[in-house]
């Protein structure tokens, strides 16, 4: 099979002025590398600053990289044109009350992807938005709903269904998942890894809990402080974790 | 039960008729929209409904006590003035002066406010933040101060007062819009249009200008107070309307020498001005309110 992505010594600095002439330089991110599959899940997990929403953004074009590449599907794509790769690759933000718009439907919002980005006709639109909310299990009647009309659990879902209108290769989950209570997250997780079986799709699954890791993921990142500790199949990882850091880490994830 | 949450009234209304529902809740506020409904109503209507020419001197009934008095006649329920002329006429058609003409001049601050703070909200670096300080500066200025100097200018009467209380009212609608866009672009959703595709024009359109609505109508409640004082003032003052005008304020002063002997000649423009102004101040806070518990919710 061919990478999806494949990411190369990336790296970047996030320069914060702390006087009128002075800035102080915060390496976010430091010669990270790895490679994503079709079909795939990668996790990345770290203590909170560790860079895992940098590396999220850099991979989307929300940042920009200072050092190293990342290919998609073996291309190099400049990624500010979202335009072109956003049927690529897709983010879901951590917050998604907060990524949804509170004064348009959901219609609209969906609708506005498909224009944006696609060149349907409306009963197409149309027809792709009720497809992809009846597979995210919502019903046709959601459509009309305003985005406080939702409970938490829904709204991931709608936000999931922005993601995945544009039938995307990638998805990355930035602490998607998180905020919500565990059994709706377990019914996610096996809609996303339904989804998975069905149409190859490959996932980075930002989080840190650790045993949604073991069960999703078949490859397993630790950063620390922007730097990759560890990088492998997520069993490998956490049966013989090379770092100290790392297996402090895992240790704490067994009870 | 999460599902009940979906088809429980309350969350299954509109933005708009949210706020509504939470608006509606708070009588003071409902109590002031519809006295400003009545006075919008007034100020386009009163040519056609005031019961006297607001003009004509009627030398037989010279400072006529309103009708609830023991002199008073039905025919002028709120008397007369010190040349006989019928004050509920002239209070009515005072409404579109007063009343109808600070809400155009703060219309039009609105629209023009709107246009330079998109300019202002959309662009960011030197340019902007040199507009915004000296906007910073223009707001530390009282309103009326400004107005009066730029009514010093442009010289007195009703015409120039429009102009100078557009014009004084422009920075904080220009300051209010900008910064209520950088709110807004700040937010994830505008990041999450963008992923979507979206341009910049796109989004202002599509997202920006939708949800500026509220900051907007918060801004122009609180200029219009500030547009009806002024007017007030400055008619007041002299520097307003003149005098045949039945402007509430020039009124007051007009009738300011007959205060002792007929006392609600001055009584009841100010009367009106302080109840103008108090409606449109509830109304504005009960906006504020119900966006506030909309958010809450
Ligand atoms: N826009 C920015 N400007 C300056 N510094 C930033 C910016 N974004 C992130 N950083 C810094 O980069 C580092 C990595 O941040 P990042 O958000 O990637 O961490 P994270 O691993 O996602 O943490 P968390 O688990 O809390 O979400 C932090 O030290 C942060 O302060
Ligand atoms: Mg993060």
């Amino acid at each position: 099979m061919s990478d999806l992505i494949e990411v190369r010594n990336l790296g970047k600095t996030y320069r914060k002025a702390t006087g009128l002439f002075k800035h102080k330089e915060i390496r976010a991110l430091q010669g990270v590398s790895f490679t994503l599959q079709a079909g795939e899940t990668l996790a990345v997990v770290g203590e909170t600053g560790s860079g895992k929403s940098t590396l999220a953004k850099l991979l989307v074009g929300i940042e920009q990289p200072d050092q190293g590449e990342i290919l998609y599907a073996g291309n190099q794509i400049n990624c500010s044109e979202y335009r072109k790769t956003n049927q690529f690759i897709r983010y879901i933000f951590q917050d998604a009350a907060r990524s949804l718009n509170p004064n348009q439907k959901i219609a609209e919002i969906l609708h506005a992807v498909l224009r944006y980005s696609t060149v349907l006709s409306a009963e197409q639109r149309e027809q792709k938005i009720s497809q992809t909310l009846r597979l995210l299990g919502l019903l046709n009647e959601h459509a009309n709903y305003y985005p406080h009309m939702f409970s938490g659990g829904q709204l991931q879902r709608v936000a999931l269904a922005r993601a995945l209108i544009l039938d995307p290769k990638v998805l990355i989950l930035d602490e998607a998942l998180t905020a919500l209570d565990p059994s709706l997250r377990a019914q996610i997780v096996n809609l996303l890894l339904d989804l998975q079986q069905k149409t190859g799709i490959a996932y980075l699954l930002i989080t840190n809990q650790l045993r949604l890791v073991r069960h999703f993921a078949d490859q397993t990142m630790v950063l620390h402080q922007g730097e990759v500790l560890e990088y492998g199949p997520t069993a490998q990882v956490f049966q013989q974790p090379k770092h100290d850091f790392s297996r402090k880490l895992i240790g704490s994830a067994q009870y | 039960m999460k599902k009940l949450r979906l088809f429980y009234e309350e969350y299954n209304k509109r933005p708009y008729q949210l706020l509504w529902r939470h608006f509606i809740t708070q009588h003071f506020a409902l109590f002031g929209l519809v006295i400003l409904s009545v006075l919008l109503l007034l100020a386009v209507f009163s040519p056609f409904i005031s019961p006297h020419d607001p003009y004509l001197q009627n030398s037989e009934v010279l400072l006529l006590s309103p009708s609830w008095q023991g002199n008073g006649l039905v025919a002028y329920p709120f008397g007369t003035d010190d040349l006989g002329r019928d004050l509920m006429s002239r209070l009515m058609l005072g409404s579109s002066y007063s009343f109808g003409l600070a809400i155009l001049a703060v219309s039009g601050a609105m629209l023009i406010g709107l246009v330079l703070g998109i300019l202002a909200g959309m662009t960011r670096g030197v340019q902007s933040s040199i507009f915004n300080h000296l906007l910073d500066l223009a707001l530390t200025i009282p309103s009326l101060l400004l107005a009066i100097v730029i009514v010093a200018v442009l010289g007195p009467g009703l015409m120039n007062t429009i102009w100078a209380i557009l014009l004084a009212s422009l920075p904080q609608f220009i300051h209010g819009v900008g910064n209520a866009i950088q709110q807004q672009l700040k937010q994830d959703y505008v990041v999450a249009y963008r992923l979507d595709g979206a341009n910049n024009w796109q989004i202002l359109w599509s997202v920006v200008l939708p949800n500026l609505w509220e900051p907007l109508s918060l801004l122009f409640t609180m200029a219009l107070s500030t547009a009806i004082l002024d007017i007030a003032a400055l008619g007041f003052l002299g520097l307003g309307a003149q005098a045949p005008t039945p402007e509430w304020g020039s009124m007051v002063a007009d009738a300011l020498d007959y205060i002792y002997l007929a006392p609600w000649t001055v009584a009841l423009p100010g009367l009106l001005i302080f109840i103008t102004v108090l409606s449109v101040n509830l109304v504005g806070d009960g906006l504020r309110n119900a966006m506030k518990k909309r958010r809450e919710n």
